[in-house]
């Protein structure tokens, strides 16, 4: 079995039609970084760089064979991987490039279901990239393009020198209406840290560490410095915005984060049931999920992650002397069953 | 304290070990065939080793790349790279190119006749060359997962996502499409002509009687079927993807319809490649840990080729007339071995 580390980090690139993925996938392949990338592209030709491990793939989304719709994967991409791996040695790093119209979720799934491709590779992060100037009104018109910005782990908002100040506050206000949790980095020609778009290990079990919302301050020029606020209640299903600490503050009709949380310990023999449960019937819905949570009489964080119907656990770590021992989950999806979901977990604290 | 009596690896099995000629590849090994008496270990990537039984190897760079499929007829061996090439290696280890992909896509399967024709696919395309004329194509719906000539008659299995389509490139009858949910890959036709099988993406097997194109669901498996080869006479089908190799019976009308298969050699890992003998009811198993073995069909019997440890096996094969068998490790350890 090869170790976690030693498997080879998978970035999918995504963004709808023109946002700048291929300025984005030059960039990395152009920069000095001493790194050799394997790219899958939709679109041969349009990489100018030179490199014979530029593959085109085909975009073909398989159903698995087990009656469930939702359990899609990339055939293609399962194929390729098994190619590349041929030449394991030859190059450092994968990313994986999408169409414009992708839905991110069969392309992550692969990497859940397919043991060969677990065998040798791990999904490291997704990276959205969206154009400032447009993607408010895809956000409207698009939903391949809402579902990128919810699945991101990392949101490249690009072109913000064709907006204002103020257009520039309303997107990003909208897409924190859809996703809160994603690193967001403002950007003109993709101009952004490779180190901030790669390596994330957005997929880790050992790196989750916090699940907070990454907010932006209102008026923040940097891209750099992040403020962290505590905040807990973007899962309205109405649109409406308000201020919040300066920032405007959009709730996305269809598209919705929602976070839970509990300073009271969870008892595992319900949580487990529960979110098995939950993401086998409401796994459509839910796009993305994650949780670190404190068990009754364990001593262990427990961390898990999930795309769709899709989850992943393990016992993280001993929980530090004097850290807060606070169970905390989120859900990203569509029409999610909020009330629901609100209160099957308030069934699973112990009492 | 417990004493427990430790019988030892010896004892528990016979041994060959020590009558196969170890060589060393010196690089990662992707499938071995046999040109006559000489083995062929493919590499992962470039070229093609030859080796002797006196343990000599000559190394031929076939491609600029990884490479990606490779099929023998005894004769010679066809590749398949990623640098969208098909070349063909003879036994005395020339080359010729018979195929470039104008698109430089990566050649992902190949089929060889015995009538000397050669079928090969890149994406969603499956190419027939006959020993004259021009090459034909046919378009399938999805990436062509794997190929396969049937034993009479020029017809060309083209498995992909949701069956298997029967071409006949010197007819102008229309394909026949064999219809199943699911992604299908490897592909063979049974040596009787009667049934068409495929590995699926998924752990499991499919299965066609052609007379009436009844299905056959061979399922239970916990990793996916990457090798299959049929017994002697073809009265069963070899399968890795368990911890003990999966033999279904085909020796009946109804093959392995409604009957249980063999599970035979059972280790505590993964059997990832088997080769049934040409002549005998024997196959040569090779396992995820490394361990060859020898297992007679009708009892399960073992002889131990190969010891556990280092890369999993990669490839084996035997020569048309049975009388050496040749394997190596996905590392390039290799051995070959006479009867």
């Amino acid at each position: 079995m090869v170790e976690a580390s030693q498997k080879i980090p998978v970035t999918v690139l995504t963004g709808y039609l023109g946002a700048g993925k291929t300025t984005l996938l030059n960039r990395i392949l152009s920069e000095n970084h001493g790194k050799k990338y394997a790219v899958i592209v939709n679109e041969f030709g349009e990489i100018g760089i030179d490199n014979d491990l530029i593959i085109g793939a085909d975009e073909e989304v398989f159903e698995m064979n087990n009656g469930c719709v939702c359990c899609t994967v990339r055939g293609d991409l399962v194929r390729i991987m098994d190619g590349l791996m041929k030449r394991k040695g030859k190059f450092d790093a994968i990313i994986v490039e999408t169409t414009g119209l992708a839905d991110p979720a069969p392309v992550a799934q692969t990497f859940f279901v397919d043991e060969d491709v677990q065998k040798n590779a791990r999904l490291d992060a997704v990276v959205t990239v969206a154009d400032a100037k447009w993607l408010s009104d895809r956000l409207k018109d698009a939903p391949e393009a809402k579902n990128q910005i919810a699945f991101a782990d990392v949101i490249v908002l690009n072109k913000t020198d064709l907006v204002s100040k103020p257009e520039l506050a309303e997107v990003e206000a909208r897409i924190r209406g859809i996703n809160p949790y994603a690193k967001l980095h403002r950007t003109e020609r993709c101009q952004v840290g490779l180190t901030d778009v790669l390596e994330r290990g957005a997929f880790d079990l050992d790196r989750i560490l916090e699940i907070e919302p990454d907010f932006l301050e209102a008026g923040d020029d940097h891209d750099h410095d992040h403020h962290h606020h505590d905040h807990d209640h973007h899962h309205h299903h109405h649109d409406h915005d308000h201020g919040h600490g300066g920032l405007k503050h959009y709730h996305d009709e269809d598209m919705q984060s929602l976070s839970l949380r509990s300073d009271k310990p969870l008892d595992p023999t319900k949580f487990m049931p529960w979110l098995q449960q939950l993401v086998a019937t409401e796994g459509q819905k839910i796009l993305r999920s994650k949780g670190i949570l404190a068990f009754t009489g364990d001593d262990d964080r427990y961390v898990f992650q999930g795309v769709h119907m899709m989850l992943e656990g393990d016992h993280q770590r001993k929980w530090k002397d004097g850290e807060k021992r606070e169970s905390r989950v989120i859900f990203i999806g569509r029409e999610l069953p909020e009330q629901a979901i609100r209160d099957g977990f308030e069934k699973c604290i112990t009492t | 304290m417990t004493s427990e009596f430790d019988p030892g690896e010896s004892a528990s099995i016979v041994s060959i070990t020590d009558r196969v000629k170890p060589l060393a590849i010196g690089a990662a090994v992707g499938s071995v065939h046999f040109l006559g008496e000489r083995a062929c270990f493919v590499g992962a990537e470039e070229s093609v080793a030859l080796a002797t039984i006196d343990g000599e190897i000559s190394k031929v760079p076939t491609h600029f790349g990884g490479i990606l499929c490779a099929a023998s007829d005894g004769k010679r061996l066809v590749t398949g790279g990623d640098d969208g090439k098909l070349i063909a290696l003879d036994a005395k280890g020339g080359t010729t190119t018979l195929a470039t992909d104008a698109k430089r896509r990566w050649i992902d399967n190949v089929a060889l006749h015995g009538d000397g024709t050669v079928a090969w696919s890149a994406g969603k395309t499956a190419f027939v060359q006959g020993a004259k004329g021009e090459a034909k194509t046919f378009d399938v719906p999805s990436t062509v997962g794997g190929l396969a000539f049937a034993p009479k008659g020029v017809r060309l299995a083209i498995a992909h996502y949701g069956g298997v389509t029967l071409w006949f490139p010197n007819m102008a009858a229309n394909p026949e499409f064999l219809e199943w949910a699911g992604s299908h890959l490897a592909v063979m036709f049974s040596p009787d002509n009667k049934f068409l099988v495929t590995a699926m993406h998924e752990p499991a097997m499919h299965g066609w009687r052609l007379a009436d194109n009844r299905h056959m669901r061979m399922s239970g498996y916990p990793g996916r079927v990457r090798s299959m080869s049929w017994s002697a006479g073809g009265k069963g089908l070899a399968t890795s993807g368990a911890d003990t190799v999966i033999v279904w019976p085909f020796a009946s009308k109804d093959g392995p319809m409604g009957k249980e298969p063999a599970m035979l050699a059972p280790m505590p890992t993964r059997v990832a490649v088997v080769a049934c003998h040409p002549k005998n009811d024997i196959m040569a198993v090779g396992y995820g840990d490394g361990t060859v073995l020898m297992v007679r069909l009708e009892d399960g019997a073992e002889i131990l080729v190969r010891r556990n440890g280092g890369a999993a096996v990669a490839g084996l094969a035997w020569n048309a007339k049975g009388t050496l068998l040749a394997f190596a490790a996905e590392d390039g350890d290799a051995g070959i071995l006479e009867m």
